[in-house]
Parts: C-alpha cells; sequence; structure tokens
C-alpha cells in the first residue's frame, strides 16, 4: 500500500492506549496479568484465569501466524475501498491470543493460513497507530 | 410439575411445559414501503388467531431485539411497548432485548416464562424492515462510515478500523477456516444456497424463486471470500409471530400443540466473534450441545430442520453441531443435495431459508418449522407426517435453538 486509505477509527481510552498508541514506540502491546502471566484481550480489569487485579500493558514480540483470512470485496465503508485482506492471526507468545487486522505487503494468493506474520503500524491523526501484519520471512 | 409425563428428572427439562399453539407472518418481501408496526400488527394478530385465542388470552409478550437499539437501519421494527400499546394488551410479564442467546433466545424466555407460571400465552414476535430503510436494497455495514469525528468503541473497535464492518466478514473467516481444517469446498457449500432456491420454488412467500444452478452460484460476484452474493441471506421487510403456551392452556387451542420438547442457549465458550475458541463450530456448538443434553431424543429422530442461513456456512455448522453429520464432515454431507432435499435424510430450510425466502431473522425459519409439522406446508410439504423439528437461529457467539415435538 502505498497510501494510506481511509480508515474508521478506535476511540482511545485509557483502558486501550496502551493497544492504540503502543505504535508509537514500535510495540505491540497487551495487557498482561502480572501474578500469572497469562495476556488478556480485549483488555480487562479483572485477570481471566487468577482473578487478579494486577494487570499492566507489556509489549509482546509482534510475531503471529495467520489463523484464518477473507480477501474482501464488498465496499462495506465508503473511502476503504475493497480489495482488501482481513485476518485473524494468533499471537506468537500465547494459545487463543488473537487479533482481526489486515495482512499488507502480500498478494491473496499468496496468503495461507499458518503462515508466519509479523506487526507493522500504519500511523494515524491522533497519536493512533493501527497495528497490521505483513509476511515474516523468518 | 403438573405435567405428568415427563421422562426426565423433574425440573431438569421446564420448557416441556410449554408448547407452540399459534403462528403469524405479515407480508414479506423488498422495499414493501409499509409500517412495520403494521407489519407486526398483521403477523401478530395471525398468531393469536391461528392459535384460536384472542388478545384478551395474551398476557406476555417477548421480541428480540427490542426497539431503541443501535444497528443496520431497518435491524428492529418494534419493541414491546409498541405491541402492547398497539393491542392494549395487558400484560403479566414481557421481555425484549438483544443479548440472547440468538434470535430465538426471544422464544426460549416465553418457554422459561410459561413454564414458571409467570405467564400463559406469550406472543413472540420480531419484525424487520432492512429492505425498505436500507433503500438501495444493498445489505448494510455495520457502524457506517461518516465524518472523520466517528470513533469506534467496544466490540467494533477492534473490527472497524479493518474494514471488518459486517458479520459476512467475520462468518467468511470462520467458513476458511473450516475450509482449512476439513477440505470444505465452494462448490460443497454451494448446496445450502442450491437447496435453499429449489425450496422457495415451491413457497409462494419467498423473495427468490427463479431457478439457481451451480453455474449461476460459481459465477456470482464475490463478498467476502469463500462468500458469493448467493451465500448471504436477502434483506427483507417482513414480521413473523408466534404464540408459546403453557401445556395445560394449549390443550384449549385450535390446533395440535408443538411441545417443547428440549431448547439450547448455552454459551460455553468466549461470547466474541473473533476469540471464541473454535471458529469452525462458532457458540452454536455449545447450544445445540445443550439441547441433546435435554431430551432422550436423537439427531436421527428429528424429521425436518429449519437452520439459521443468515450465511450459508452458518447452516452447515448448525447441521454438524447438532449431530445430523460429525464434525467438519457437513461439507461431504451436503454434497449433491440430496441428504437435505425435501424427500432426504434431513430436509433442510424447506421454505427456501433466509438466502431465498428473506431475512426474517431466525423466527421465519421456527414459523417454518411449526407450518411443516401441523403439515401445511403445501407444495412443499416434508413427506410422512413429521413429528419432530428443530428450529435454530444465529451464527457467530449468538446461538440458540428448539426441538418441537407434536405429540398427537
Amino acid at each position: 500500500m502505498t497510501e494510506k486509505p481511509f480508515r474508521l477509527l478506535p476511540d482511545v481510552g485509557s483502558d486501550n492506549e496502551h493497544f492504540w498508541h503502543g505504535g508509537a514506540d514500535g510495540e505491540l502491546r497487551f495487557v498482561r496479568c502480572q501474578d500469572c502471566q497469562v495476556y488478556v484481550h480485549p483488555p480487562s480489569p479483572v485477570c481471566p484465569d487468577c482473578l487478579s487485579r494486577n494487570l499492566r500493558p507489556e509489549a509482546v514480540s509482534g510475531r503471529a501466524r495467520v489463523h484464518t483470512y477473507t480477501l474482501n470485496h464488498h465496499p462495506w465503508i465508503p473511502g476503504f475501498e475493497p480489495p482488501y485482506l482481513v485476518a485473524i492471526v494468533d499471537i506468537e507468545e500465547q494459545e487463543g491470543l488473537r487479533l482481526t487486522t489486515n495482512l499488507v505487503g502480500c498478494e491473496a494468493e499468496d496468503v495461507e493460513i499458518g503462515m508466519p506474520v509479523k506487526v507493522c503500524f500504519e500511523e494515524r491523526e491522533e497519536g493512533i497507530f493501527i497495528p497490521l501484519f505483513e509476511p515474516d520471512d523468518r | 410439575m403438573s405435567d405428568g409425563d415427563s421422562t426426565l428428572a423433574e425440573g431438569k427439562n421446564l420448557e416441556r411445559q410449554a408448547a407452540i399453539t399459534g403462528i403469524g407472518q405479515s407480508a414479506v418481501g423488498r422495499r414493501l414501503n409499509a409500517d412495520p408496526l403494521a407489519l407486526t400488527a398483521d403477523a401478530c394478530l395471525e398468531a393469536i388467531a391461528d392459535a384460536g385465542l384472542s388478545r384478551t388470552d395474551i398476557d406476555g409478550v417477548s421480541t428480540y431485539p427490542g426497539a431503541g437499539i443501535s444497528g443496520a437501519p431497518g435491524f428492529t421494527g418494534a419493541g414491546t411497548s409498541d405491541v402492547q400499546d398497539m393491542l392494549r394488551l395487558k400484560l403479566n410479564w414481557f421481555c425484549g432485548g438483544p443479548e440472547l442467546p440468538g434470535q430465538l433466545g426471544a422464544v426460549i424466555n416465553a418457554c422459561a416464562a410459561v413454564a414458571t407460571g409467570l405467564a400463559r400465552h406469550v406472543l413472540c414476535f420480531r419484525t424487520v424492515w432492512e429492505s425498505t430503510a436500507q433503500g438501495t436494497g444493498r445489505r448494510a455495514g455495520i457502524g457506517t462510515a461518516g465524518s472523520g469525528r466517528f470513533r469506534a468503541s467496544g466490540f467494533m473497535q477492534w473490527t472497524l478500523p479493518y474494514g471488518a464492518a459486517s458479520a459476512a466478514v467475520w462468518i467468511a473467516m470462520m467458513a476458511r477456516r473450516h475450509f482449512h481444517e476439513f477440505g470444505t469446498t465452494r462448490e460443497q457449500m454451494a448446496q445450502i444456497a442450491l437447496n435453499a432456491r429449489r425450496n422457495a420454488g415451491l413457497n409462494p412467500k419467498a423473495i427468490y424463486r427463479e431457478p439457481m444452478d451451480l453455474d449461476d452460484y460459481m459465477a456470482a460476484r464475490m463478498i467476502s471470500e469463500p462468500f458469493c452474493l448467493y451465500d448471504c441471506d436477502a434483506p427483507v421487510d417482513g414480521s413473523t409471530a408466534v404464540i408459546v403456551s403453557a401445556v395445560d392452556a394449549a390443550r384449549d387451542c385450535r390446533r395440535p400443540m408443538l411441545r417443547v420438547e428440549a431448547v439450547g442457549s448455552a454459551l460455553r465458550g468466549r461470547p466474541s466473534w473473533d476469540q471464541f475458541d473454535d471458529l469452525t463450530t462458532m457458540a452454536l456448538r455449545d447450544a445445540a450441545s445443550m439441547l441433546w443434553e435435554r431430551t432422550d431424543f436423537s439427531p436421527a429422530d428429528v424429521d425436518v430442520a429449519e437452520l439459521y442461513d443468515g450465511f450459508s456456512f452458518i447452516a452447515m455448522a448448525w447441521l454438524e453441531a447438532l449431530g445430523f453429520c460429525g464434525k467438519g464432515e457437513s461439507g461431504p454431507f451436503i454434497e449433491g443435495g440430496e441428504a437435505i432435499a425435501l424427500d432426504g435424510e434431513i430436509p433442510l430450510n424447506t421454505h427456501g431459508g433466509q438466502l431465498s425466502a428473506g431475512r426474517l431473522h431466525g423466527f421465519g425459519l421456527l414459523h417454518e418449522a411449526a407450518l411443516q409439522l401441523w403439515e401445511a406446508g403445501g407444495a412443499r410439504q416434508v413427506p410422512g407426517q413429521p413429528r419432530l423439528a428443530v428450529a435454530a437461529a444465529g451464527g457467530g457467539p449468538l446461538g440458540g435453538c428448539l426441538l418441537l415435538h407434536r405429540e398427537d
């Protein structure tokens, strides 16, 4: 993608700014339980495993694998023009930790489920960085 | 329990104290330009009369998703207050809202209400007018783009920035995962749409009745791969109503009662479109599993299945979840279409489903299940006096189902 497409942006507040602002430091961040180390997404004030309230944002490696994907052809949002690739990716650090995202830097015919990808960021207004994923040649 | 013929442990299956006693449906069509409340009145009054009741007998109202919620234009056409006031009903119990196990969760609530004595005859309805409200006839996205000031919150913040604005995109990814794990193909999935169209040809009220073959399907424009246009249901205007009665009160009704043998309302995984543990089954896995935990019947006993097909793949997932075929085996099971045809192993979506008979949002499927059990299906009636039917609605994190038994 050479130019930035129009995007609908998230409503950023204290509960989710770690995620949407993390790209400013090149980091993909999730809330993590400091007692049992589980990552929690979407963010929650309570650890779903041990019920601890001691949670804090932490960066992950940004490495992931494609869990599933679709090449979308329908123009759902005026200005966000198809075709584009939507994927759900499995974040490497924890089984079941997933994100819905766009795959960039690849053609639809080259995408495979299980394919390694890594995070990259698209800077938007108001300090928002949209985490996207591109093929990882590791 | 007042009813003595329960075969399961007392208290385990109180829904057996509930029965479907009447059904009604307004005109259904594309861009009817009708007042959604008038459509609602048509459906509700027809259902009350169908049960042999009058409006003074109705002491409960239940609906999904209720009035006053956001959503695609025309997503909701009336709430409980609208109907209560329009018909001047005197109610002992009422309930309407979106946070339910699928669209038929409103009917499951009604079963609970009559089983616990809170009401005797509950009017359940669902009204949509998406076709008129969306004007162009195209499916609307969720959370439409507008000025740069719009900001996505809640779950939508995780999807809208990525153009994943519709369940079509989310469910397409679930279908893709199923294709990957089990070798399912578009040619197999097509049978859900082709079967629906075949049955719609026998239903005068269906929206799309002209014949369609596999070539037509494969040539259709893609929406979100692997879904093409014919994998997506058709927004319509219309209202559907059913009466849920307490079994002792149902015996006075006009039609043979359809006992609610079991319901499924479970959601045991995460309530999420993308975090649910197994995207190939979706939450309806849990609802279907619960249904069979509550009855001595088994999938082989079912005569007709009306399974949600908001997108074709969802009906495949219901076929698997309800045990009509094994997990991951819906592709081979429906291949060629014979197993799900009107005279097949398990007749599916006998009126044309939402794909060809219109997106009446779950309630159309329940309406058809009752119609078939009352052998009022006309040209599309399944043969052999069906006695047991499943109606199921919902996909993604939404799922609810009912097993109806005509006992006479």
